[in-house]
């Protein structure tokens, strides 16, 4: 069939592009027409992809990530690339090297991050749909944030190939819409084996979404709703949930004991991955190269320091510490150990419910500027980690406003259960639009 | 110092690039070395960002053959982990490998010891990794104007066998890595002609001192050279009384010797950890399905069942696939008649030229060593002209000249054996006689060993075509007609 081209020229107040492409071409099938907006740590052949990092500025990619070839197949039109923390590394979408994104709820406010100029783009409806990357909430955060639905599939159900690598074990692409609908149509685009990602499974997603779940049960972690928890964010989900209940769901209280360590073996894992990951770029074959000739260490030094922004540099230096000889059993193994705990702790409860409920975020969208200090912003992620640490799917779906801004539903599922956590959200947004 | 207070202990780390289609991690072709830089590359063996690496399952068999070859166990489960470090020719600033958990440990390698019989040299593990890219210095290495980088060698499969240090000299080491490539050529996982397929890191210490680590040997015969330079380093050192520093060093190939690494180079911290885009691998159910091929010592003692080879001859032999299978060419026509004069010509003679002219063994085909072997059986030349056929063979063949058959160069140079034609001989000797008075003297006086000058003057003038029986029947019978 032949290919099309279409005219995307968007006003994008909230720089939620940093590359937008005006005119892509698409053909037909599944998404024929549908504008997607691509997060830029995710590979697209012949269009720039920077992370929105300086050290990778100029670089454009000799090939699609295994995902950009399947939404191009299905007949999408490529946006563009979108704002994100540098590398994926924030919680606000401000750790940029191109500029903060801002919330088109209240532009006063950030997007969430990472994948915070993907849910921009959609939430201010110059998108249809967008891919954003999750490692420890960053499609769910900013979903909740812009009042979107974003979904971290199961660990494994979609391909890496293409993700310019933060934490490897933790992320995973996933889509992200204005309705259920859209999202689960993305997902079954995306989703599959892939021979390239030696983690990917072969479970393809083919599903429309039912909203029927009578008979569900529902447990509801009591950490999602304690301490460091908004109330009014709390009520607001709670609220949520009774509507569930009201469509014939039943509630579980259930508690996440090894959430206490949970942050913890995130960031360590993360950052140590990260360290190993972001090794390559040394302003030869990537970035800026150093003003003058230098030895390759110290030029190496040199281009790091000044290509990476304070939140990479933080992070790598974090993770090269604790893998670091005499470090690596006190940090990166006790952290596995927590990991597993997480997991076993999931397993042990989804004995006993189908899903687990709560918040996507302990608060509504902070101000711009607002998680200056690290420490704050790290612990904004509490409530979506745990199913990084998991490698079970998760969703975001809105539920409701606090102080007029947008509250996000989270739902938890079993593995490769994308499906039934999609099921929820869809039989929630049903009830209440 | 006595022999026990300067006891070598030596033990090896051997890289050999595993002679695979495909690369590692990706379907980019090995057989690199005749093109141009940087054309076997693609965004997974350059280390482009969001590239994965996917397992090569042909990699794993060909080092799961190695390690049941050399007797070691398969793990149940093994880890590919990432070496974490800096240098341009590693593209994604880690290498993946194996680090705690190897995909093979124990196992043994037997050698010929210096004592003489078999010895035992314990294997600690087999690994699996990928071989960095390749820089070229342009100019020289502290001052060059810049550095090249081909990456079309990054991500050839590797594997590293480790051995205890079991070695008690340089050339028990030698043995080890001749041993060890004989093996892994029979198993036809390994080819030791590509340049660089083959590395290796020496430990080496004088028992009762610290260890030296080696690295950088690139050839076989330049192990047992560094080492021996090694082991008169650190026992002159002993000698004067100094320390032996642990360190690292580098061998310098050019000139013999190795240089002390900058000790910047020996703070490194890998910060291993386990590579995150690979699952573990469990492959030790594969391992009965792997039929071995006869290997070197079998094939050795079949050499000396089925063609009476010596000891010595059969280890020559088959310490060498090509060589081994160019045997039993040469051979095949008459196994009983031509093998006991075929074994000694190949394994001694035909090395021996060889090595002087610092040829391979692919330009001789086996068919005219077997027609060679043939006329010497006959007894239509004489062992020395025998080696003059030979040398002619050679040398056309490394002139790349016409070649001629060895029947062919013997009648042109005339070459048959005088056997018969006692006038030439006669008048030789006669003449040999003549011209040395002096040792027709000694020989009068009851010096013996006159006898074998005047042989090789005889052998001289007939150009080695006498039968060596007659000439000494004739000379002894011409020396008593002169009163000897
Ligand atoms: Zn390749």
């Amino acid at each position: 069939m032949p290919a099309q081209t279409i005219i995307f020229e968007p006003d994008d107040k909230y720089n939620a592009f940093l590359k937008v492409c005006n005119k892509p071409s698409h053909t037909n099938g599944k998404l024929a027409g549908i504008t997607v907006a691509v997060k830029d740590n995710i590979s697209t052949s012949g269009i720039e992809t920077t992370c929105a990092s300086k050290i990778l500025k100029g670089y454009v990619p000799p090939y699609d990530a295994h995902v950009v070839g399947l939404v191009k197949q299905a007949g999408a039109a490529i946006a563009g690339k979108t704002n994100m923390d540098e590398f994926g590394m924030g919680t606000t979408t401000e750790n940029s090297a191109f500029g903060p994104t801002l919330n088109p709820r209240d532009t006063g406010r950030v997007p969430g991050g990472s994948s915070g100029g993907s849910a921009a783009a959609v939430a201010a409806g110059m998108v249809r749909m967008a891919l954003g990357t999750d490692t420890g909430g960053s499609i769910r955060c900013p979903a909740a944030f812009c009042g979107i639905v974003g979904l971290k599939p199961t660990y494994g159900r979609v391909s890496r190939y293409g993700l310019i690598a933060y934490a490897n074990s933790l992320e995973q692409i996933g889509p992200m819409g204005k309705t259920v609908s859209d999202v689960s149509t993305l997902m079954g685009v995306i989703a599959g084996y892939d021979r390239h990602d030696s983690t990917s499974q072969n479970k393809p997603y083919d599903h429309i979404p039912r909203a029927d779940i009578k008979g569900l049960k529902i447990g509801i972690p009591a950490e999602y709703f304690g301490k460091g928890v908004d109330p009014q964010v709390a009520a607001v989900v709670k609220k949520a949930i009774g509507r569930l209940e009201e469509l014939g769901a039943s509630t579980v209280p259930c508690s996440i004991p090894s959430m206490e360590y949970a942050l913890a073996a995130y960031y360590v894992t993360c950052t140590c991955e990260a360290s190993s990951n972001l090794a390559r770029f040394d302003g030869v074959r990537y970035g800026p190269a150093a003003d003058t000739k230098k030895s390759w260490h110290d030029a190496y030094q040199e281009v790091r320091s000044a290509a990476f922004g304070t939140e990479v540099r933080r992070r790598i230096m974090l993770g090269t510490f604790a893998l670091s000889s005499g470090y690596y059993g006190k940090y990166y193994s006790k952290a596995q150990v927590a990991r597993e705990n997480v997991r076993k702790d999931f397993q042990r409860i989804f004995q006993e419910v189908d899903v687990i409920a709560g918040p996507t975020m302990p608060t509504i969208a902070f101000r711009l500027k607002e998680k200056s200090d690290p420490l704050s912003m790290y612990l904004a992620d509490i409530l979506t980690v745990p199913a990084n640490l998991a490698g079970i799917p998760a969703i975001s779906v809105p539920c409701g406003k606090s102080e007029g801004m947008p509250v996000g539903l989270q739902i938890m599922g079993r593995h490769f259960e994308d499906e039934r956590v999609v099921d929820v959200a869809y039989a929630y947004e049903q009830a209440v639009n | 110092m006595a022999e026990e207070e300067t006891q070598v202990i030596v033990g090896l780390e051997v890289h050999c690039q595993l002679d695979t289609k495909s690369k590692l991690f990706c379907g980019c072709s090995t057989d690199y070395r005749s093109d141009g830089p940087n054309t076997h590359v693609c965004p997974i063996c350059l280390g482009l960002p969001g590239a994965m690496p996917a397992l090569n399952k042909r990699a794993i068999e060909y080092a799961m053959k190695v390690a049941k070859a050399l007797n070691c166990e398969i793990v149940n489960e093994s880890e590919f982990s990432r070496k974490n470090y800096f240098y341009p020719d590693l593209d994604k600033a880690y290498q993946i490998t194996q680090y705690d958990k190897p995909l093979a440990e124990g196992g043994y390698l037997e050698i010929e010891s210096d004592a003489g019989g078999e010895k035992k040299i314990r294997l600690t593990r087999i690994h699996v990794e990928e071989d960095p890219g390749r820089l070229v210095h342009m100019g020289n290495v502290e001052r060059g104007k810049y550095s090249l980088v081909d990456y079309n060698r990054a991500g050839v499969p590797l594997i590293e066998i480790v051995s205890e240090p079991d070695m008690r000299s340089p050339k028990e080491a030698r043995k080890f890595l001749n041993k060890l490539r004989a093996t892994l050529e029979y198993l036809s996982v390994f080819d030791s002609e590509k340049e660089g397929s083959l590395r290796v890191d020496a430990n080496i210490s004088i028992k009762g001192h610290e260890r030296v680590e080696v690295k950088n040997i690139t050839s076989y015969k330049g192990v047992e050279k560094a080492l021996t330079f090694e082991v008169t380093r650190q026992k002159n050192l002993i000698r004067r009384g100094q320390r032996i520093e642990r360190e690292t060093r580098h061998f310098l190939e050019g000139r013999g010797v190795t240089q002390s690494a900058r000790s910047k180079e020996q703070e490194h911290d890998y910060r291993y950890f386990p590579e995150p885009d690979l699952r573990p691998l469990r492959v030790k159910s594969w391992v009965d399905g792997i039929v071995l091929p006869e290997l070197p010592d079998a094939r050795r003692e079949r050499f000396m069942a089925q063609y009476g080879c010596s000891l010595n001859h059969a280890r020559t032999l088959t310490g060498d696939l090509k060589l081994a299978n160019f045997f039993e060419k040469v051979v095949s026509s008459d196994p009983k008649g031509l093998s006991p004069l075929a074994s000694t010509w190949i394994a001694d003679t035909l090395i021996g030229e060889l090595n002087y002219r610092d040829m391979g063994l692919d330009p001789v085909d086996p068919e005219s060593i077997a027609a060679l072997v043939r006329l010497l059986k006959a007894g239509t030349i004489t062992d020395k002209s025998g080696v003059e056929v030979l040398r002619v063979m050679l040398d056309q063949r490394l002139k790349k000249e016409k070649t001629e058959t060895p029947d062919a160069i013997v009648t042109r140079l005339g070459l048959t054996k005088t056997t018969g034609d006692t006038g030439a001989i006669a008048a030789a000797i006669e003449e040999a006689i003549n011209d040395n008075p002096k040792a027709l003297e000694d020989y009068r006086n009851g010096e013996g060993k006159a006898i074998n000058f005047l042989v090789g003057q005889v052998m001289k003038k007939t150009r080695g075509k006498a039968d060596p029986a007659e000439l000494n029947r004739m000379l002894n019978e011409a020396l008593k007609k002169r009163g000897a």
